[in-house]
């Protein structure tokens, strides 16, 4: 029998903000234990939240970037249960009016080779909320010690459908809005810091079968790869239990992505009744239109989005728009350097970009930005070189210096005398005689209309100008002597 | 200097200190003198601080003597009842789970009177979480009424009340839920005051029911509440519930917040249960607004029955999410011999709340458990809305209306031992809580047996200027007021 698995996402991301979220104290991570802490966070007699209007204005802007629902009302509810970590032993979340109501990810499946588009599809969601963070407990082999610096951190849960069907769809689902949260400056969903944290509910059923099957939660998925391999492993673990016979029981299971293996943690019966209520200490507050067309204002493109775009109006191959899309501050750097660049120039602008600069950031360990090397620079760059000022190899090492010191590239070609020498036109003409007169194949495959032959030329061209010819003009040469009388 | 310090208004010890006749640690010394030597028969203290209040004292007059006094409030001691934070201060809401916590910081209100120049003096006894209506649910004595030493003071904030009428503070400050300011304010013979729901702030209050929650003052006279009002009202960045209100000055109100007023008398308020000599002095209040030219009415408030077990659906329901956080965890009570975690919540909380708090956590988790929301959280809040409709129906026809505050004066300690029968002291009390309302306690007379007798004004939403003036009008034509509790 074949077997589908039906996956449902439920991701928890901290939203970045200056202060928690029903408080004045800074949120941060890395800190001593308990200095981030006021009367609020620690849950002391009186002390009473007050929304931090950053942290709404942050999850309304996640579900505009997703296409939700915005609630005209944002309201708070308590979600009771005793955990030590938890200072008030309940916490405010929302119950029955989340924030933002459907909505979807653009997710893109690997396609059948690593520069072609694979399919792409929408993740539709059920719901965004937002709540507060809880603190750390760090058990010892005596006692356990509770941190409450993370108490009281902004958190927006993502639930999504159960749309996804494989381990690979909630990869693309993760990588899809991730990048989609850190582009919006919502998170930077740094999983080691616990910024992105995702429980995956998974179920199986024979193929055709539409009802459900038992769905198990999987807890503790700490990174994007450990979510792919965990639900993989989940896959295999009920299929294998039903093909044996056997019944999945529902429960919640703490995978271990270094043994690939998980636990059972509780089952069904030890489930909450959280008894949400309205939080008597928060009023409701009302998201009007010109809140959201603020928030509207500041959305950035998505991903998917700005690549369409790039197809469309720069004519980019698939695999430069891949690298390009993924990093707003790489996506604006291409942009601004294309523009420069003049129009038809924008693939060897992306090709500067996606290989040399890339490879020079990696290299230096450091972000784009503040980058000494500057998008007009790359531009002038690709017009030197179109233009045969400097040659490909000289090209490569002005890069490095420009990456290096900022300085503008002719300046760079002039002082280390990297300019192209300009080549005799008449000794030049003699080398393309010789060449087309060496190779009569290709001259006639050329003049029979083959305009790929003329390649066969300009090796032996340009070895007999030990590489310092000018391409452009090597080309016009060649098509001058073959096409002329 | 006079030897009855303690007992005067806080408007005549103004005038003193202004006047420099007393100083400040004079009056805080005659205070302290007075406490120690009642409240080993009253008991209205959880804790006191005497040296702290001195050197308050002793700053005021400097303040004072450097003509910097904030206020009419510089130098008078006032008491908080022990669910409002003071920095330093232990902070136990008379339970047993708080016994040693210490507050770390201040409530608003108390920053507030500490602006205002006041002296912070000692933290009041009262029921456990401000949950009973007798200060005998403290976990660590019931407090007596001065008046009569086998009396209950009321509750929850029976300290205040206490001692307040004994003389061992000018004014203090209660919260008052369902009642538990204005009830023990009349039980004692004091004013109190329940302003409109987001008045004050309530950051630095422990919570019971934070929808119902809110700090009164008490004090001799409707003047002298007026000035402490005036000094701890308006609107706090850290309690979203408190309300951006203009705060006019309340005391100045009194005068140019001239009647006639058109008064109302709610039908459902004078049925079964209520004593008769209460109920004549309700008339008696009456008969003078009439001679002052009111025009007096009856009205109906018909949601009036449903008023009592709406507010113990909604209070319980609140009070049992308000008090989880008392686990022994991070500070408080924490009980010995645990096993685990879930074995430590279960002790600690076993030893740490009293009889009456484990009931009102139990019957709040229960209505909010799944299955049974709707049926009583979801409906006693609908309930609520028809509950504050009622009077704001009533509004459209009179200006205020008057009641009695509790149905018995004082009784004795140990007569209810029937949580209902305890829950009935506040049938005329609950119904502002609900509706959110500002109310007042007034001293209005007395039983044959020489029991204070309470009469409540309730007025329209932020019109406590209004509902001071209207109450002023009656008690500073009296004499009620100046009763003094033989001890």
């Amino acid at each position: 029998m074949n077997f589908e698995a039906v996956i449902g996402l439920e991701v928890h991301v901290q939203i970045k903000t200056a202060s928690k979220i029903f408080t004045r104290v800074a949120a941060g991570y890395g800190h001593e234990p308990n200095t981030l802490t006021d009367p609020v966070v620690l849950g002391l007699p009186g002390a009473l939240p007050v929304m931090n209007k950053a942290a709404l204005d942050a999850v309304i802007k996640a579900g505009l970037l997703l296409g939700c629902r915005i609630a005209p009302i944002c309201k708070w509810d308590r979600k009771n249960y005793f955990y030590p970590d938890s200072p008030k032993n309940y916490q405010i979340s929302q119950y029955d009016q989340p924030i933002c109501l459907g909505g979807a990810v653009e997710i893109e499946l690997p396609g059948p080779s690593r520069n072609v588009m694979g399919e792409h599809k929408r993740i539709p969601l059920t719901r965004i909320h937002l709540e507060e963070d809880v603190g750390k407990l760090n058990h010892g082999a005596a006692d356990s010690q509770i941190d409450f610096n993370r108490a009281g951190t902004p958190l927006m849960e993502i639930v999504s459908e159960p749309a996804l069907h494989t381990a690979e769809e909630a990869f693309a689902y993760l990588t899809s809005l991730r990048a989609t949260m850190v582009q919006g400056g919502i998170s930077d969903c740094d999983m080691e810091k616990g910024q992105l944290r995702c429980d995956a509910n998974i179920s199986v059923r024979p193929v055709g079968e539409t009802t459900l099957g038992t769905k198990v939660e999987l807890k503790n998925l700490n990174s994007i790869s450990f979510v792919r391999d965990g639900i993989a492993h989940e896959i295999r673990r009920q299929i294998g239990i039903l093909e044996r016979g056997g019944v999945i029981v529902q429960e919640t299971r703490d995978y271990d992505g270094m043994s690939d293996t998980s636990q059972a943690l509780r089952s069904k019966e030890d489930a909450h009744d959280y008894r949400y209520f309205p939080d008597p200490d928060l009023m409701p507050v009302q998201v009007d239109e010109a809140w959201l067309a603020r928030l509207r204002a500041e959305c950035p493109e998505l991903p998917f989005d700005r690549q369409r775009r790039f197809f469309a109006q720069y004519q980019l191959p698939y695999t430069l728009t891949s690298v390009l899309v993924w990093d707003r501050a790489l996506a604006g750097f291409f942009e601004e350097a294309a523009k420069a660049a003049g129009p038809g120039r924008a693939q060897a602008v992306g090709n500067w970009i996606a290989n040399d600069l890339l490879r020079e950031l990696g290299a230096a360990k450091r972000p784009l930005e503040p980058a000494k090397i500057r998008p007009a620079g790359i531009a002038e760059l690709v017009r030197m070189v179109e233009a045969g000022t400097v040659l490909t190899g000289a090209a490569k090492e002005i890069f490095v210096e420009m990456f290096a010191t900022g300085e503008a590239p002719a300046a760079i070609a002039e002082k280390r005398g990297l300019k192209a020498a300009p080549t005799d036109q008449g000794e030049l003409e003699r080398w393309c005689r010789e060449a087309i007169a060496a190779n009569p194949k290709a001259r006639a495959e050329f003049q029979a209309g083959k305009d790929s032959a003329i390649n066969a030329f300009k090796g032996p061209v340009m070895k007999a100008a030990r590489g310092q010819a000018n391409p452009k003009l090597v080309d016009e040469t060649l098509r001058r002597l073959l096409t002329g009388p | 200097m006079s030897s009855d310090l303690h007992f005067r208004t806080l408007v005549d010890l103004a005038g003193l200190l202004e006047a420099g006749r007393i100083s400040s640690v004079e009056l805080t010394q005659a205070v302290i003198a007075r406490t120690r030597e009642v409240e080993p028969r009253v008991q209205a203290f959880n804790s006191r601080d005497e040296a702290d209040a001195i050197a308050q004292a002793a700053r005021s007059d400097a303040r004072r003597a450097a003509r910097r006094a904030a206020g009419p409030l510089e130098g008078i001691p006032i008491g908080l009842k022990d669910v409002i934070a003071v920095a330093g201060q232990p902070l136990t809401a008379s339970s047993r789970i708080l016994e040693n916590f210490v507050s770390p910081y201040d409530a608003t209100v108390t920053q507030r009177l500490r602006a205002a120049g006041a002296v912070l003096w000692g933290r009041l006894n009262c029921d456990e979480f401000a949950m009973g209506s007798s200060t005998e649910n403290s976990a660590f004595r019931p407090t007596r009424n001065p008046w009569d030493l086998a009396r209950v003071p009321g509750g929850s904030s029976g300290g205040s009340a206490a001692a307040l009428a004994a003389g061992e503070a000018v004014a203090t400050l209660g919260s008052d839920t369902g009642g538990s300011v204005r009830q023990p304010a009349a039980l004692c013979g004091v004013v109190g005051l329940k302003p409109t729901y987001g008045l004050l702030s309530r950051y630095g209050l422990i919570a019971y029911a934070s929808s119902l929650d809110q700090i009164g003052p008490f004090a001799r006279t409707v003047e002298d509440a007026a000035i402490v009002l005036g000094a701890i009202a308006g609107h706090d960045e850290r309690d979203s519930t408190s309300v951006r209100a203009e705060i006019p000055d309340y005391r100045a109100a009194l005068k140019t917040e001239s009647g006639p007023w058109k008064l109302g008398i709610p039908r459902e308020y004078f049925g079964a249960g209520l004593d008769p000599e209460i109920a004549a002095a309700v008339e008696r209040a009456v008969a003078h607004y009439r001679s002052l030219g009111c025009e007096v009415r009856e009205v109906s408030l018909p949601h009036t029955p449903y008023c009592l077990d709406t507010y113990y659906i909604i209070a319980t329901a609140e009070a049992s999410s308000n008090l989880a956080r008392y686990d022994g965890i991070r500070y408080g009570r924490r009980a010995a011999g645990a096993q685990d975690v879930v074995d430590l919540y279960f002790r600690s909380r076993a030893e740490g709340f009293g009889a009456e708090v484990k009931r009102r956590i139990i019957l709040g988790t229960y209505v909010l458990s799944s299955g049974y929301y709707d049926a009583y959280y979801l409906r006693a809040q609908k309930v609520r809305t028809l509950i504050r409709r009622d009077f704001l129906e009533a509004y459209r026809e009179v200006d205020a209306l008057i009641t009695p505050t509790s149905p018995v004066p004082a009784f004795r300690l140990g007569e209810k031992t029937d949580p209902l029968a305890m829950y009935l002291c506040d049938i005329y009390t609950i119904g502002v809580n609900l509706a959110g309302l500002p109310a007042i306690s007034m001293p209005g007379g007395f039983t044959s047996a020489g029991l204070p007798i309470g009469v409540q004004l309730i007025g329209q939403p932020f019109q406590e200027a209004r509902l001071l003036a209207l109450a002023h009008a009656y008690d500073q034509a009296h004499e009620w007021n100046r009763q003094r509790p033989k001890l």
